[in-house]
């Protein structure tokens, strides 16, 4: 049980991530996170108006009900299966992070810097959390994936377009790391 | 609703990974970025590797669905402006708010209820591609 409650090291939670990849395939379907996003909008009714909403959505329900399991399980996780500790960050990451103005690194899965109601009421912190989203919704439509969809399964696959899609998560992450935050923060 | 279980606890499976292996972390994507850590790279890489092996031995031992068709990857569309484009897109949002779709769902759960806003502008991201597709190169 002490195994369970420590945060879990790569080498289990890789595998089990392809797991949950291999028992998707195994059910029938396919392992993606941000077509929800492109269903959500359809039942929103966006297929009135938008072509590319026009479809059965219906059909993803399924995946609605992955998502709703994964919320439990983040729940479950974080409230039930782990002991209150830092997450182990390299000394170099707390370094740069304090530079750039971010205060108790670590603490927490998310920087209050950012996430805390403090952050969010204020306009630049609203705005980076709307930016980010944004991209990210854009983004993963435009290159047909994301993580999930990209990086695991089409890797785990062998398909050169999410082996480029993937090489273009690197390109923009590392632009915004490198010389974005340090203009933003 | 029965068909739907599985499903349900395939999702909390990968909710409970997600956080036990702090790839729901912030703080882990912005040291991954930085190349400080060997630990986000050790989850994508352990994961694609047995993803290919476990995919290859059910492509080998002609391991069916539960609906008795082989098991079969969708392939993905050839092409290249797309993935690199919409790819690094997506990249700057997911180093800006340290978040790509699954984990923005499961961090809900972790009870960090500004996320919710994230999930918003990732919803209108995605409609307003949807109303440029055509208009794009992919």
């Amino acid at each position: 049980m002490e195994f369970i409650l420590q945060p879990w090291p790569w080498y289990v939670s890789g595998p089990l991530i392809a797991v949950v990849m291999f028992l998707l395939l195994y059910f029938g379907r396919t392992f993606g996170m941000s077509s929800n996003l492109r269903t959500l909008c359809a039942i929103g009714g966006a297929g009135n108006r938008v072509e590319f909403f026009k479809f059965d959505w219906k059909s993803q329900r399924w995946n609605l009900v992955v998502v709703l399991g994964a919320i439990l399980g983040g729940y479950i996780a974080h409230f039930y299966l782990s002991n209150p500790i830092n997450i182990d960050l390299s000394e170099n990451t707390i370094k740069d992070l304090n530079s750039l103005g971010f205060t108790d690194v670590g603490q927490s899965l998310l920087p209050p810097e950012l996430f805390s109601w403090d952050a969010v009421f204020s306009l630049k912190g609203l705005l980076i959390l709307i930016s980010g989203g944004f991209l990210v919704g854009f983004g993963t439509r435009y290159a047909g994936g994301c993580t999930s969809g990209h990086a695991i399964t089409g890797l785990s696959s062998l398909q050169i377009p999410s082996l480029i899609a993937v090489i273009g998560f690197f390109i923009g992450g590392l632009i915004m790391i490198h010389l974005i935050y340090p203009i933003l923060f | 609703m029965g068909k739907y279980i599985k499903f349900f606890l395939v999702g909390i499976l990968f909710g409970i990974v997600l956080v036990k292996s702090e790839a729901v972390s912030w703080y882990r994507i912005f040291e991954m970025f930085k190349f400080q850590s060997f630990h986000m790279y050790g989850i994508i890489g352990t994961a694609v590797a047995t993803g290919i092996i476990l995919l290859l031995v059910s492509k080998q031992m002609k391991i069916k669905t539960i609906n008795g068709n082989l098991l079969n990857v969708p392939r993905k569309d050839r092409g290249l402006v797309r993935y690199i484009i919409g790819g690094s897109i997506f990249g700057l949002g997911w180093a800006l708010c340290g978040a790509c779709p699954g984990p923005m769902y499961i961090l809900v759960g972790t009870g960090v209820f500004s996320i919710l806003i994230v999930i918003a502008a990732a919803l209108l991201g995605t409609f307003v591609y949807g109303i440029l597709k055509d208009k794009l190169p992919h």
